[in-house]
């Protein structure tokens, strides 16, 4: 299940066994038949480098608990381990387990493992507890950078914007600096760093302070990446607010994926379903269905613009159709027997197909408008067949739409917005209010006093006046703030980055601005201009956003100077602090492919992230007794 | 070169030989008599101390003196301590004593007491009889058998464990002989009590009979475990000596020894591929070497002996001389046997006539070619090199492995380069002045890391680092270790001060790459060196290392910097815990004021850990917006009405003070909505209380509190639009269409009437959606026809607007059963419009 990590530029599953390794060196440790007590949170990113199964067969793993508190559910089993992030609660709920653990008969070993650091606070509150004596082992599970798919790495840490940016709370970045250290160790010293953004300066200066730490114990590897590129998620607040227009985007605000897997309503899966398990009733769980390279159909279709994936789908299913109908022609047994080992595959492509059309289906119920339509009469004919529909979800989807591009092309972003006040009337969801108002915000440079405290009393009567301290909150990230200077810089911005392109193309696109169908990341823009002509180009552009931009090098040991071949890619390794969009992603690679783009990207986040998720974080939701 | 043999004794089909290691460098007055004498193997130091017994007076005190394997003196002290009933060597070098009543005492090479345990408290009163130490996988251990007869083991001294074993049966006093053997992972005891052989393990003791031994013998009196464990000899009093396995399942071989006296020592002469293993046994003026093959070589000592078990053979430590007895290797037999005709033997020869210029080498050449075995002959004298001792063998060895060399293409370099740099590392260490006489075989065994350590042990800075300079170790593994070793032991230099150690330190180690002067400066204040110690901790450059020393030493503020400049916030916080429990509140807080960083972290553990700090720290800074937020926050916990009102109240108070006006005006509201709401409650017994303001109209509104609803609109200032939005809403849930015509009526909706429209289709009343889409503006009236279904209407709406993009979306709403005239019209005028 991990092949896809190798076929990238650069081999990410090297990176992924070796952090198998040092898990199973842990779990060697403890001799014996064992059962892991899971900090829930855990699971997610687990999944990603070490499936259960394997895990149980080669560990002699017994039993897998979630952690939580009171006594640990009766096991008979010599060692229990408990996987936790390092957090004070957590530590009391173990401490609560341990405690009541040992008022039973059979003696157990215990055993703490630390993700993705060991922690003196976390130790001295199980000390304090007094529980620290009984583990056996403490160690630490150095996770930071998990390989998500071949081109991706994540952190999964969920609270990374909010800490850094609302809290203070510099945590994640520095195991940022150490995730980048490590990856360093395995791909060779990363000659180029570039950033932009006081969280990015805080990681180059960790970067560089530890590579001195460690001067003598530099691994002789020739460098993989030849720059890197930090960027702080404030220099670019916007990006994330708009709803992404890529396929996988789309599945992530629709749906929401989660650790690379998504849960859809089953219904559409159904029919696919009876033919294996015939006379079942219709599956009431979500179907969960992992999304990533491995599936060469969805890494085929996934940072296409939605509007362009009816046409991929469709020539996809001729493709298939055409290889089974090969079986007439195929005539002598050689023949035969060669279409009979290719059937596995094909079957794969076909299951695959079936899965995404359904996808693609559900997703067109909600998107669907009559524009759509007309641009894009495969979609019609391959997924609808006819059958149109044109619901208040889609109407909404739509209207929705229409303002987030008049706020990015700058069209009345200083007056009170009649679509949100009649969204607040209407009580639409609330996240969806403060993604509109926000963007509204940020497009403007800040809202008007007077607009700014009409939205705020708006959402505060609408959804009740704790939501205060969330606007607090985006008010202290720079999300919903009341203007400061009379200069609204983000025409500048947009002008000079050219971020909105009226003219997308969203069949066959030759700008990264298809990923949002007119609008083009700034944050993306600022890798491309780096790559080429260089961000001397837009020093003034860069002084408007917030925070230091800088270039640092690092020495590279003698010999191990990368001598480039002709027409060879430079490989950057682009790191997004504090969470990036898939959209965001799919511009980067569409960066990769292009021909003379002469760049090929590695992408880093601490989080996936889309607009929902991301104020989400932000949020603030004291938890009210009942009066 | 022909006297290489000279030494040599034949016995079986192999040869012994004697290699003069040392002349000892040290004088004895008495010899090594009435000495207790311990050499630690692979070439380790030499402990003498004098016999107690022998002293006229107990209060005079036996020397206690440590030499190197070459006699030079290493350390020497009167002996202050209990009566030692045993000295032993640690692997690493460090002295063990063991005193009757059980007490072990560790010192270091150069006789600085380090620390001591004891072998249990039942040994006291009883008292230590014999003692053994003993190396194994897991360290060094120690055996003793105490005055009750039992034995007490410590597998490792450095995590002392002791194990007492069971009793065995019979035993009066000291077993006549015994040994520990390290087996299966399992160490045991092998004990001979007259003519019984027991092994005593963790549970029980057993009995054993070694197969085949003869029966004359009416008590075992000495015995011997080989290096390895693997083999066992014992002596008996008939003069015989039984070899066999450990395991006691083989026996190798018995040899009669016509001596009944009990040998003084008895050790086992074995070496890697051993072709004829042999046991030493040694008396007052005899040693004697009896071989497998049941031959024996008897040498005359004429000084008093110890000898030394190594993995390759046995030293023999006498008074004036330091010598190796060991069975030659076959390398060197083949090459020096007389008329040998080995293909390193004929290399060698071929070399010497090519040195003398002589055509006999191509002779001696041509012939090893013609046997096609240079290659052979080669790795023979390389191989020969290594066992030889003395240089000049070394050299002509090697001379002529490289001569050979030459005559044959793509033979590995390895070997022969390797070698070289083995043996000059080698004979540099075994120099007398350092005195390791360390055999290749050992050296390979060792490890350079472990050689570098003891070389580092004892003190020995320059040639360890000139030896790793020399192999090229990495120099994080290599160079850089060994100065921070130097360092630690310079910075203990009492005379010199801080300034100036501080100084050379820095200046020795500036450019070494990887060196933790946090190790240094730690040593430093161990020694009671403070401000040395800050001093050294400066060069450190991983801020992280710097803090726990920094705290220990109470340079807390110093350290908190230091833990925000190494980004690891868990560190922060381990020093801000720290300080708080160190300082009273206020200083504290003024700590954390001058640290923003350490402030909003603890900021984060107050808010989940303890909330009433975070006032205080809030009030601190006057951080009034924060305090109302806290407020806020704390007015949720509370579940009666009026203490949430007076957190509100304060909430506001603090905002009016931070000059929010919209948060603390807000809070006002959100107040006055709370009263409101209980006072409906209580009259109305409806449930509101809690809802939002917009919840709570609604609810209001579908209740039919109408005026009610009226006077929270107007008290609350709720835009106009959001009240209709509300209301229509509310109507249409109730269905209640005559009140919304009503409210349709009166007076011009400020969000038109296409939601009137929308809000009955969506309740499923087209009948009263009708009426309301002639009121509809213009431009959308054709979402309103299509609302209802009406197509005609919305296709008259389209056509009249001109509006290309409204007559598509009507076409996109024709079926195929749609009238064919209908559509026509509407492409026809999309096309006008569109040519507009």
């Amino acid at each position: 299940m991990s092949a896809h990590l190798s076929y990238g530029r650069v081999n990410l599953n090297i990176l992924r066994e070796a952090a198998r390794k040092d898990l199973r060196e842990f779990l060697d440790k403890c001799a014996g038949s064992k059962a892991i007590v899971w900090d829930e949170y855990l699971t997610g990113p687990f999944g990603l480098i070490a499936q259960y199964s394997f895990e149980r067969q080669m560990l002699n793993l017994e039993k897998m608990f979630t952690l939580k508190g009171g006594r640990l559910p009766t096991a008979d089993v010599k060692n229990i381990i408990f996987f936790v992030r390092p957090k004070l609660e957590l530590m009391d709920i173990i401490a609560e387990n341990v405690i009541s653990a040992d008022k039973m008969h059979s003696p157990r070993d215990f055993h703490i493992l630390f993700v993705p650091r060991r922690s003196m606070l976390c130790e001295q509150r199980l000390k304090e507890q007094g529980v620290l004596g009984s583990f056996i082992n403490i160690d630490e599970y150095i996770l930071d950078l998990i390989p998500y798919d071949s081109d991706l790495l994540s952190m999964e840490s969920e609270g990374a914007f909010r800490e850094c940016y609302l809290e203070s709370d510099q945590t994640s970045l520095y195991h940022t600096a150490k995730g980048l250290m490590t990856l360093q160790a395995l791909y060779g010293t990363i000659p180029q760093i570039f950033g932009k953004g006081e969280c990015a300066r805080h990681v180059a200066n960790m970067m560089l302070r530890m590579k001195r730490e460690f001067a003598g114990s530099q691994t002789q590897i020739l460098p993989v990446f030849d720059s890197l590129l930090l960027l702080d998620r404030n220099i670019d607040l916007l990006t994330p607010l708009a709803t992404q227009l890529t396929y996988e985007g789309l599945i992530d605000e629709v749906y929401g994926i989660t650790n690379g897997y998504v849960k859809l309503p089953p219904e559409k899966f159904a029919a696919q379903k009876k033919q294996g398990e015939a006379g079942k009733d219709l599956p009431t769980e979500p179907k969960k269905m992992q999304l990533n390279s491995a599936e060469e159909l969805y890494a085929e279709i996934r940072d296409k613009n939605f509007n362009g994936v009816g046409a991929a789908l469709s020539k996809k299913a001729k493709i298939i159709s055409a290889a089974f109908e090969e079986r007439h022609n195929a005539k002598t047994v050689g023949e035969i027997k060669q279409f009979v080992s290719q059937l596995p595959h094909m079957q794969a492509a076909r299951s695959s197909l079936a899965n995404h059309t359904s996808i693609a289906e559900l997703i067109k119920d909600i998107t669907s408008e009559k524009k759509y339509i007309y641009s894009s009469p495969f979609i019609i004919s391959v997924l609808v067949n006819g059958y149109f529909l044109s619901d208040a979800a889609s109407e909404a989807f739509f209207d929705n739409l229409t303002v987030e591009q008049e706020f990015m092309t700058g069209v009345d972003t200083d007056k009170v917005n009649a679509y949100i006040e009649d969204c607040i009337a209407q009580r639409d969801p609330l996240i969806k209010i403060l993604r509109l108002v926000s963007m509204q915000s940020v497009c403007n440079n800040g809202l008007k006093q007077k607009v700014f405290d009409y939205y705020r009393r708006e959402i505060l009567q609408t959804y009740g006046y704790e939501h205060m301290l969330t606007l607090n909150n985006l008010e202290k990230t720079g999300l919903l703030k009341p203007q400061t200077s009379t200069r609204n810089n983000y025409p500048t911005i947009r002008k000079t980055l050219k971020l909105w392109m009226e003219d997308a193309n969203e069949q066959n696109p030759n700008d990264i601005s298809y990923v949002y169908s007119g609008y083009a990341p700034l944050s993306i823009r600022l890798a491309q201009v780096l790559a080429r002509p260089g961000w001397r180009s837009i020093e003034e552009v860069l002084k408007m956003l917030p925070g230091p931009h800088f270039e640092e090098r690092q020495q590279l040991p003698a010999g191990l100077h990368k001598k480039r071949q002709q027409g060879e890619n430079r490989t950057t390794l682009v790191f997004f602090l504090g969470g990036v969009t898939y959209a965001e992603i799919a511009a980067l690679r569409f960066l990769s492919q292009m021909e003379d783009g002469g760049t090929e990207y590695i992408i880093a986040t601490t989080k996936l992230i889309n607009g929902t998720s991301w104020i989400k974080s932000l949020m603030d939701r004291p938890e009210a007794q009942t009066l | 070169m022909a006297f290489i043999t000279a030494n040599w004794n034949p016995l079986g089909d192999a040869f012994y030989r004697q290699i003069e290691l040392y002349d000892m460098g040290w004088s004895l007055r008495d010899g090594l008599k009435d000495c207790m004498v311990a050499a630690a193997p692979y070439g380790g130091p030499i402990v003498l101390l004098e016999w107690q017994s022998q002293r006229p007076s107990p209060s005079a005190r036996p020397q206690l003196e440590i030499y190197s394997s070459s006699g030079v003196s290493m350390a020497s002290f009167p002996w202050k301590s209990g009566p030692v009933r045993q000295l032993g060597w640690t692997v690493c070098d460090d002295l063990l004593a063991i005193q009757e009543d059980g007490t072990v005492l560790i010192y270091d090479l150069f006789g600085t007491f380090k620390r001591h345990f004891s072998m249990g408290n039942e040994v006291v009163q009883n008292q230590v009889l014999e003692a053994k130490v003993f190396h194994s996988p897991y360290g060094t251990g120690v055996a003793i058998v105490t005055g009750a007869s039992r034995f007490t083991l410590a597998m490792n001294i450095d995590d002392l464990k002791l194990r007492r074993l069971p009793e065995v049966p019979g035993l009066q006093g000291a077993p006549s002989c015994w040994a520990v053997l390290t087996q299966d992972r399992q160490t045991k005891v092998l004990l001979a009590n007259g003519a019984d052989l027991y092994i005593l393990d963790n549970t029980s003791c057993t009995p054993v009979t070694p197969p085949g031994l003869s029966p004359q013998a009416c008590s075992i009196i000495n015995m011997a475990v080989s290096f390895s464990y693997k083999y066992l000899a014992l002596f008996t009093d008939s003069g015989h000596l039984w070899m066999g396995s450990t395991n006691l399942k083989d026996k190798l071989s018995e040899v009669e020894t016509k001596v009944r006296s009990a040998p003084k020592q008895m050790v086992w002469s074995r070496r890697p591929k051993s072709q004829q293993p042999s046991v030493v046994l040694m008396w007052d003026r005899l040693l004697l070497v009896a071989g497998v093959c049941k031959e024996t070589i008897q040498y005359t000592l004429d000084e008093e002996c110890v000898c030394v078990a190594e993995l390759d053979g046995v030293r023999i430590v006498g008074a004036s001389r330091h010598e190796m007895l060991q069975e030659v290797p076959s390398a060197c037999e083949d090459i020096f046997k007389i008329a040998s005709m080995a293909p390193g033997a004929l290399l060698l020869e071929a070399h010497k006539e090519y040195e003398k210029c002589s055509q006999k080498a191509d002779e001696y050449l041509r012939e090893i070619k013609e046997q096609s075995v240079l290659g052979e002959a080669v790795k023979q004298c390389v191989e020969a090199a290594g066992y030889e001792h003395e240089p000049e063998t070394q050299k002509t060895l090697l001379r002529a492995a490289s001569f050979g060399k030459c005559f044959l293409s793509n033979f590995p370099p390895e070997p022969f380069v390797s070698m070289c740099r083995d043996l000059r590392v080698l004979n540099s260490v075994r120099d007398y002045s350092v005195g390791i006489p360390l055999t290749h075989t050992q050296y390979k065994q060792m490890t350079v890391q472990v050689l570098i350590d003891r070389l580092v042990y004892r003190k020995l800075y320059p040639l360890a680092i000139e030896i790793c300079r020399y192999l090229k170790t990495p120099e994080y593994q290599g160079v850089s270790r060994v100065l921070k070793h130097w360092a630690c032991c310079k910075v203990q230099q009492k005379e010199e001060p801080d300034e100036s150690i501080a100084r050379a330190v820095s200046v020795k180690l500036g450019e070494a790459a990887g060196i933790s002067y946090s190790e240094i400066a730690a040593r430093a204040y161990e020694c009671g060196r403070t401000e040395l110690a800050i001093k050294l901790l400066e060069f450190e450059p991983r801020s992280g290392e710097q803090v726990p020393l920094l705290l220990k030493m109470k340079r807390s503020q110093l350290g908190l910097s230091k833990a925000i400049e190494s980004g690891d916030t868990d560190l922060v916080y381990t020093v801000v815990t720290y300080l708080k429990n160190e300082m009273n509140r206020g200083d504290f807080f003024m700590t954390l004021r001058n640290q923003p960083v350490a402030l909003s972290l603890y900021r984060q553990f107050c808010k989940h850990q303890e909330q009433e700090t975070l006032k205080d720290l809030f009030n601190q800074d006057d951080d009034h917006h924060e305090l109302g937020n806290f407020y806020v926050r704390a007015s949720y916990k509370e579940s009666k009405l009026e203490a949430r009102l007076s957190l509100l109240q304060s909430a506001v108070d603090e905002y009016n003070k931070a000059k929010n006006e919209f948060a603390a005006k807000a809070t006002e509201e959100e107040m006055k909505l709370l009263r409101f709401q209980r006072r409906l409650d209580e009259e109305k017994g409806e449930a509101l209380l809690g809802l939002s303001l917009h919840d709570t109209l609604h609810a209001l509104l579908s209740a039919n509190y109408h005026k009610q609803a009226e006077q929270l609109y107007r008290d609350f200032r709720v835009p106009d639009k959001r009240y209709w939005w509300l209301k229509l809403t509310a109507l249409a849930e109730k269905e209640d269409w005559d009140e919304l015509e009503k409210f349709a009526k009166s007076k011009k909706s400020p969000i038109g009437y296409l939601p009137f429209v929308e809000v009955c289709v969506k309740r499923h009343n087209k009948y009263e959606a009708k009426k309301y889409v002639s009121k509809v503006t213009p431009e959308q009236k054709v979402k309103a026809h299509l609302a209802i279904g009406d197509l005609e209407g919305a296709a008259e709406a389209a056509i009249e607007r001109r509006s290309e993009g409204e007559i598509s979306t009507v076409l996109a709403r024709c079926s195929p059963t749609t009238d064919r005239a209908l559509l026509e019209r509407l492409n026809r005028a999309r096309s006008t419009a569109a040519k507009k």
